[in-house]
């Protein structure tokens, strides 16, 4: 006979650990509360939303140009590439042709914007199975990357890169010494870095076999990016759907097997070194083209030098045009999508002629990836759905929109 | 996209297929929606489809279309052969139901709840069709055309001081 009598929520086995909304394991704002056995999860929920901001909505409400900044904070690791796939998706519906160097020039820094967004996954996956050191190692390099952006366009986190019809201006000297000075200086770095991870007991024996994904499965859940790469499908938007003239290029998709957190970090080593290949080709190919032609010819839609604005009656008229939206827009729809940090980032846009999209829709990968984590998690232990979690590279900003 | 693809869409769903457009070069369906998850089911199961990838849901609204408000707009990818294909399905807002993508392709649960949050649109049979990134308290659907995005007081953006 007991003589105490439990309440009912003390016989409770489980314990409820809420992960976040901050927490520094999740590396974002968003929460999972989790049932817990000891290590081990028995359940999860997601909640996410945390830094929603609107911006489906908002792009309802502002022309073209003023998106820009809207995709830049998406995913902030590679902002670049968010706002070269809007403007790609502008051009696409507006039918505008950019030269071939704006297409290399644009591949120089989506690829430059792939290696930092891979250099901090990969580095904070090392930090959260306990190896601080690569992580410093890499943070180095990605400020050399944001030295390029700050050269180019005078950002470095939230780029707001590039016009619709290609740049804001010219690339300088200074920024294609800063390139072909990070070329050369990267590799050790990055070989360095594999060689105190690839073969390091510790790491392996913390990775492998954690978080495996079927590719079946993972095509199932419509994973996309590296971590479906990482399982063995060999997709890939800029082989699959060549945009900014990826099919000039000649560079590997690598794959993995099972999708572990191994894998995964071996997939995104690799495909820092097909960039490094991309940029280098693309400044032999941008060598041979002819010097000074950084947008497209379409005054209708590129901002005039603002010389011309004040000194001549045509540019006047399109400068004030284009600022206040009035550009000519067909009422279509249109889908375009790139090969983001962590996958397929698609532009879903709906016009109706007006000044603003009728409807945008942004296909982001984390949302997508992110929702199998909670299933994944089942039977896991809480060290390895954090290293799960960490290789997944969820952004909360892309998460969330 | 292969004609012989289209035709027989349109011979095995002959009445479900409302209407056949390729804006952009993506072949585009308007669809019945009470026949959109057996048209999902056969493209992602027919040999000759193989559309096996669900790229994305999205919801829309054009409040002007009496009858057929809300749309659900689905992407679709035939990743072996490398074609794209878009679904669009229209309902009313007053009955704004339709069927669960969830047992097709699963990867449609998240998407669905999105399009949920802030259209609506209420997919039946999905497992956890909850609010997902607006606060669950919340009344509206916040991307309905009749939700404003700033303080409708606000007497400084009004139109007709830009022209408009």
């Amino acid at each position: 006979m007991a003589h105490i009598q439990l309440k009912d929520e003390l016989e409770k086995e489980t314990i409820t650990l809420n992960l976040g909304p901050t927490h520094p394991a999740t590396h974002g704002v968003f929460q999972n509360v989790l049932e817990i056995d000891g290590e081990r999860i028995v359940s999860g929920v997601s909640t996410i939303g945390y830094i929603h901001r609107a911006f489906e909505k908002i792009a309802e409400h502002r022309p073209f140009y003023q998106i820009t900044p809207l995709t830049d904070r998406l995913n902030y690791c590679s902002s670049p590439i968010n706002n070269f796939g809007w403007h790609m998706t502008v051009e696409k519906l507006l039918k505008v042709q950019t030269p071939k160097r704006v297409d290399y020039l644009r591949v120089i820094i989506m690829e430059l914007a792939r290696i930092s967004d891979h250099l901090i996954c990969n580095g904070i996956l090392g930090v959260d199975t306990g190896a601080f050191t690569g992580f410093l190692w890499l943070m180095e390099e990605r400020e050399h990357i944001y030295e390029i952006y700050e050269e180019v366009c005078g950002a470095r986190l939230t780029t707001n890169f590039g016009r619709v019809g290609g740049f804001e201006r010219d690339f300088n000297e200074i920024a294609f010494a800063k390139i072909k000075k990070f070329i050369k200086e990267f590799p050790p770095v990055l070989k360095e870095f594999e060689k105190l991870f690839n073969r390091n007991r510790i790491f392996i024996d913390r990775c492998v076999g954690v978080g495996a994904m079927s590719a079946e499965k993972a095509l199932e859940y419509s994973w996309s990016g590296p971590i479906l790469r990482s399982a063995g499908v060999d997709y890939d938007v800029r082989a699959m759907n060549p945009y900014s003239s990826y099919e000039d290029f000649d560079f590997e998709v690598p794959v993995g097997t099972n999708g572990d957190v191994y894998d995964r970090f071996m997939v995104r080593n690799e495909e820092m070194w097909q960039s490094l290949r991309l940029i280098e080709q693309a400044m032999d190919k941008i060598a041979k083209e002819p010097k000074g032609v950084f947008h497209a010819d379409v005054p209708e839609f590129y901002l005039p030098p603002k010389e011309e604005v004040y000194h001549h009656m045509e540019a006047l008229i399109y400068h004030f045009k284009i600022v206040m939206g009035e550009i000519p827009n067909p009422a279509t729809e249109v889908y375009h999508s790139v090969e983001g940090g962590n996958g397929e980032l698609g532009f879903y846009l709906v016009t109706d002629g007006g000044r603003s999209p009728y409807r945008l829709h942004f296909r982001r990968p984390s949302f997508i990836n992110y929702q199998v984590f909670a299933e994944m998690s089942k039977g896991a232990l809480l060290s390895d759905a954090i290293i799960n979690m960490s290789s997944l590279n969820i952004i909360a900003g892309e998460l969330d929109a | 996209m292969e004609e012989a693809m289209i035709e027989k869409i349109k011979s095995t769903f002959s009445t479900a297929i409302k209407n056949i457009s390729d804006p952009h070069e993506l072949i585009t369906l308007e669809v019945d929606s009470n026949k959109i998850i057996e048209i999902l089911q056969f493209l992602k199961q027919d040999p000759e489809m193989g559309f096996n990838y669900l790229t994305d849901i999205c919801g829309i609204h054009y409040p002007e279309n009496k009858g057929s408000e809300l749309g659900v707009i689905y992407h679709l990818h035939n990743l072996v052969k490398n074609i794209r294909i878009r679904l669009k399905t229209f309902i009313s807002s007053d009955q704004p139901h339709i069927s669960t993508a969830t047992k097709v392709y699963p990867g449609a649960n998240w998407m669905e709840r999105e399009t949920y949050d802030f259209y609506g649109i209420i997919f039946d049979g999905h497992p956890d069709l909850r609010r997902i990134l607006n606060v669950d308290d919340m009344v509206a659907f916040p991307l309905r055309k009749e939700f404003p995005l700033e303080d409708p007081n606000r007497k400084d953006k009004k139109d007709e001081f830009f022209g408009r």
